[in-house]
């Protein structure tokens, strides 16, 4: 070191800024009594799909909404608007992830007040998303039967973020050649907090599980 | 590529402190970064390199510590660390739930003059 340098002890966190903004919204929104539920995978893991498939069962009842992010492309939000809940799209261009200040400026254009469940789709990543806080009161992480076994091997770090993991593309496990006992072991070592919830969008198995794990958190929905 | 956001959200932070002590240049950048913070120390090496240009730290080196992950052992009641992302107790073998350290993005402390 140079006779002239210093050092300054500083031990702040570097998200600092987007945690303290996630935590406001996370009071907000648990003040107004909406739950938030920030959905991540890998791209074309079938979020969109699901997505596609619970507001067409969920809104009917149950007022939702949907925040999607994507690098470019609002195709998951036109899909998505097909079902009648709001949807707003963020479109991130080169940043991989979503962040907290997004999350609320997207949050400006919604009416949170009649909304009972907020579905944030991430943007397809399983690395990035994993370090940023939005607010959300749960994470759900997408696997799907083709993406194999090992994935949760392979990304500990989401899949140890998850409080619900939703295997999915569950029709087509048998083509996939998807070993059921051995994903099973997996998701066990690496994400034992996590509940888990194997399900078909396409041929509807394992949506009323999914749905009442939605409906016993959003307290008041009826399904 | 997510470590180019939070080289430049370290660089403010750094900024801010620099300037609060009257400080000039910036000559290290210290962080502490928990391996299951989901950070890649090369890529921060490689943002870093771009990001510091036009900034007090345009000069200086960064240095990142790893912290490694710890988790309590509920059965046990002990703390251990864990080289590996399966969380298992070296007394018992239970799977643990509960990380005590290693999401850790920081920034530690910086040399300037």
């Amino acid at each position: 070191m140079q006779a002239d340098t210093k050092t300054i002890n500083i031990h702040q966190g570097i998200l600092l800024k987007n945690d303290e903004l996630a935590r406001r919204i996370r009071q907000r929104f648990n003040e107004i009594g909406t739950l938030v539920l920030n959905v991540l995978s890998s791209p074309g893991s079938g979020k969109t799909a699901l997505l596609e498939q619970t507001l067409s069962r969920l809104h009917p009842t149950c007022s939702c909404a949907v925040i999607v992010g994507d690098l470019a492309t609002d195709n998951d939000a036109r899909r998505l608007r097909r079902a009648g809940a709001p949807v707003v799209q963020i479109t991130t261009g080169t940043v991989c992830h979503l962040e907290a200040s997004m999350i609320e400026q997207a949050c400006s254009e919604l009416d949170l007040k009649s909304c009972r469940v907020l579905f944030i789709e991430n943007v397809g990543n399983l690395v990035c998303p994993a370090s940023y806080d939005l607010g959300e009161s749960l994470r759900v992480v997408l696997l799907a039967v083709t993406e194999g076994e090992d994935k949760p091997l392979k990304y500990p770090k989401i899949f140890k973020t998850a409080d619900l993991i939703l295997v999915t593309k569950m029709d087509l496990a048998g083509l996939a050649g998807f070993d059921l006992e051995q994903v099973r072991s997996n998701l066990a070592t690496i994400a034992p907090q996590a509940e888990v919830i194997y399900l078909s969008s396409r041929n509807g198995e394992g949506m009323d599980a999914w749905l009442n794990w939605i409906q016993q958190r959003a307290g008041t929905c009826r399904v | 590529m997510h470590e180019i956001g939070i080289i430049q959200n370290a660089l403010e932070l750094a900024q801010e402190a620099a300037c609060r002590e009257g400080a000039s240049q910036i000559h290290r950048v210290r962080l502490r970064i928990g391996r299951l913070a989901g950070v890649e120390p090369e890529s921060l090496q490689l943002a870093f390199e771009v990001a510091r240009e036009q900034t007090l730290a345009r000069r200086a080196t960064l240095e990142v510590e790893s912290v490694p992950i710890v988790c309590w052992c509920a059965c046990c009641e002990q703390l251990f660390e864990s080289d590996s992302f399966i969380f298992s107790c070296p007394s018992c073998g239970q799977i643990s739930e509960e990380v005590r350290q290693g999401r850790e993005i920081e920034l530690a402390s910086l040399e300037v003059s």
